[in-house]
């Protein structure tokens, strides 16, 4: 077995927040191999975004903090370093990309200003030389006349084009890790698709991993080699991305995967998931999906079930993962 | 749907936007919307969908009466909504709501939602006497399916599907006849979301309520529109009963606008022939000559750029913007 690349162990995250104290990520643990592509599946407030801002150490502290876990990169531990040597890390070994390009950039430097100075501040380039390897890395990314696209403004760029630039700047340290947090959901479909494409192909280049970050399933099978589905703060079911899409073992997954409308069938009625999302400042007894699920019995609303291996290589987190039908 | 009355229509609307740079003294318009006709008919939802910057918000603005357009007319019961008396357009804006996408910049977070809900009573003063509104507010509230006995709390008590089915409830105060909902679900989660596509074809069934339901979605707009309107550079390609469109589109861009949604077939493989448009949306200020899909189109001839397609039926029995469609393509 190759050392995984990235290994998260037990990382739980809170809100102390003056109605009260918010688990928003409870014991989150995963390992990422090189060349990986994990996707992390949840609907908002499940605590997918969170778990990587904390791991990026981005959060803003207060009202979060990380009260628990480990995440190793190598033989780096995220959650304990130092703010300064963390500054180093960030980008070189592990790089985030936001789901909003407009706001991640600053709207009054060009492109072209802001990769240099990502370039010199980590690299020792002079200004001819990053110029020289901002222009190669827009290329890689497949935007069309890089070269004037570096005296652009933000605001100038399209939504693709500007995710495209973010990429660059993600990838352009060489990390190990790369955390995409909705990286295309802002984006029209037909730009979502392309964005995606060159997401797949720079993983395949590099050998880096991602942790894909989304609520959109179709995405996630499309692009990742294993899922993750969260829900309330916890990873419910984890494995191979096309045994969790044909075979789901976690009652969640298997309702999320019925409620996803389908171009080719119109049905009657959607089959919805019943209830709304938990309120994490009251969150539910046992099991958080208890008061939503099908299955739920006397066990599942006191005892709340662990991560297990149902299946070699698939864990679900659920007492009845037996019983779940797609 | 042809039997049944048209209630809204737009005849011809365009809508261009002036843009004036004082520094430099350019001047140009933005070509928002480009000459859309479109029906809707009494109990029918149309579906517009389009991806940003193609117009479809704009056209729901204009429907509202929240934008004038710059030409054509908007026709509610055969009648120019630009002539109306203020009491005719009174009328209209009871008859005509709306349901926005941003559940929490649509309510007021200082105002319990139960007085959000009795404004149109207190606009619409001749609707309902005051001594009924709180009895109302509480019918609202069991239409949408969320407890009556919650009128008392603020929207940020609400989560977000929840806040949804408030707007919705809200647009319903004045026993509307027609909604345009502009993205209403598009920020919801899936879970949610399909609770909240059921809760508009069940209003729509109980009152016969039509709907002009804008987009981007396609899985979504399948499983309510009866007809759908495919919008580029503001101009509609193509136009037709939902599953013709949906399921054998005949103009490119509906083409590649379906291949483009990621589908996993039932063994979790991504199936098709995926279309992966090349380039980038042309600006609207200034949009390529002849068929504005051209610069992006794999199937673009030199006649493309020299003659504007017409929105006709081309012998696939609806009408489709594009020189070169393929009747063969429709067949189901």
């Amino acid at each position: 077995m190759p050392e995984p690349v990235l290994l998260v162990d037990g990382l739980q995250v809170e809100f102390r927040t003056e109605d009260g104290t918010v688990k928003a990520v409870d014991g989150v643990s995963y390992a990422l191999d090189r060349g990986e592509v994990l996707a992390i599946l949840g609907e908002s407030g499940s605590g997918k975004t969170v778990h990587a801002r904390a791991i990026m150490r981005i959060l803003d502290s207060p009202p979060a903090f990380i009260t628990g876990g480990t995440a190793r990169l190598g033989d780096l531990e995220l959650l304990s370093i130092d703010e300064a040597d963390m500054r180093v890390i960030r980008g070189a070994r592990v790089a985030m990309l936001f789901q909003d390009p407009h706001t991640a950039l600053d709207p009054v430097f060009t492109v072209g200003d802001q990769m240099v100075e990502l370039l010199r501040a980590r690299r020792d380039l002079s200004t001819r030389e990053a110029r020289v390897e901002a222009i190669d890395l827009l290329e890689r990314v497949g935007i069309p006349s890089a070269r004037s696209r570096m005296r652009a403004y933000p605001h100038q760029l399209s939504g693709g084009i500007a995710q495209r630039v973010m990429v660059a700047m993600a990838v352009a340290l060489g990390p190990d890790v790369l955390l995409a947090d909705e990286p295309t959901s802002s984006l029209d479909v037909t730009v979502q698709a392309q964005v995606l494409e060159l997401l797949a192909a720079l993983v395949a280049e590099t050998q880096m991993a991602m942790v894909l970050i989304t609520h959109n399933l179709a995405v996630a099978v499309g692009l990742a080699r294993r899922i993750a589905v969260m829900y309330a703060g916890r990873i419910v079911e984890i494995g191979p991305a096309r045994d969790i899409y044909t075979n789901p073992k976690h009652p969640y997954t298997a309702a999320l995967l019925r409620s996803i409308p389908d171009i080719e069938v119109r049905e009657e009625r959607l089959p919805a998931i019943m209830g709304s999302p938990p309120n994490l400042l009251r969150p539910p007894s046992g099991c958080a999906f208890h008061p939503r699920c099908p299955l739920a019995d006397d066990r599942c609303r006191v005892e709340a079930p662990t991560l297990d291996e149902v299946v070699p290589g698939r864990a679900s987190a659920c007492f009845h993962a037996d019983k779940v039908q797609r | 749907m042809s039997d049944a009355e048209v209630i809204l229509r737009a005849d011809d609307v365009v809508k261009h936007f002036p843009i004036k740079d004082k520094l430099f003294g350019n001047s140009g318009v933005i070509h928002a919307v480009d000459g859309v006709s479109l029906d809707l008919h009494e109990g029918e939802v149309v579906g517009v969908v389009g991806e940003s910057g193609c117009g479809k918000s704009t056209l729901a603005n204009m429907l509202m009466l929240l934008d004038a357009p710059t030409s054509g007319r908007i026709l509610f019961r055969g009648k120019d909504i630009a002539t109306f008396s203020d009491d005719e357009t009174r009328t209209y804006r009871r008859e005509v709501q709306m349901v926005f996408q941003d559940t929490f910049g649509s309510l007021d977070p200082r105002m319990p939602i139960s007085d959000a809900l009795t404004e149109p009573f207190s606009v619409h003063r001749d609707v309902l006497p005051k001594e009924h509104w709180n009895d109302r507010v509480r019918e609202l509230l069991a239409l949408v399916g969320l407890d009556p006995d919650h009128a008392n709390r603020y929207p940020h008590q609400f989560s977000g599907g929840q806040r949804q089915r408030i707007c919705i409830a809200r647009a319903l105060a004045l026993g509307p006849k027609v909604l345009v909902c502009d993205e209403p679900v598009s920020a919801l989660d899936v879970s949610v979301q399909a609770q909240v596509v059921n809760l508009l074809k069940d209003l729509r069934d109980e009152f016969g309520l039509s709907y002009v339901f804008v987009a981007h979605d396609l899985s979504v707009v399948r499983q309510i529109a009866d007809r759908v309107a495919v919008m580029y550079l503001g101009q509609i390609v193509e136009m037709g009963d939902e599953s013709d469109v949906l399921l054998h589109p005949s103009h490119p861009y509906t083409q590649a606008l379906i291949s483009a949604l990621p589908t996993p077939d039932s063994e979790g493989r991504m199936v098709g022939e995926r279309i992966v448009l090349t380039g980038e949306l042309p600006s609207p200020s200034d949009p390529p000559s002849g068929c504005r899909f051209r610069t992006r189109c794999w199937m673009a001839q030199p006649r493309c750029a020299s003659e504007e397609p017409a929105l006709i039926d081309r012998g696939t029995g609806r009408p489709v913007a594009c020189h070169f469609v393929d009747p063969a393509s429709a067949a189901s």
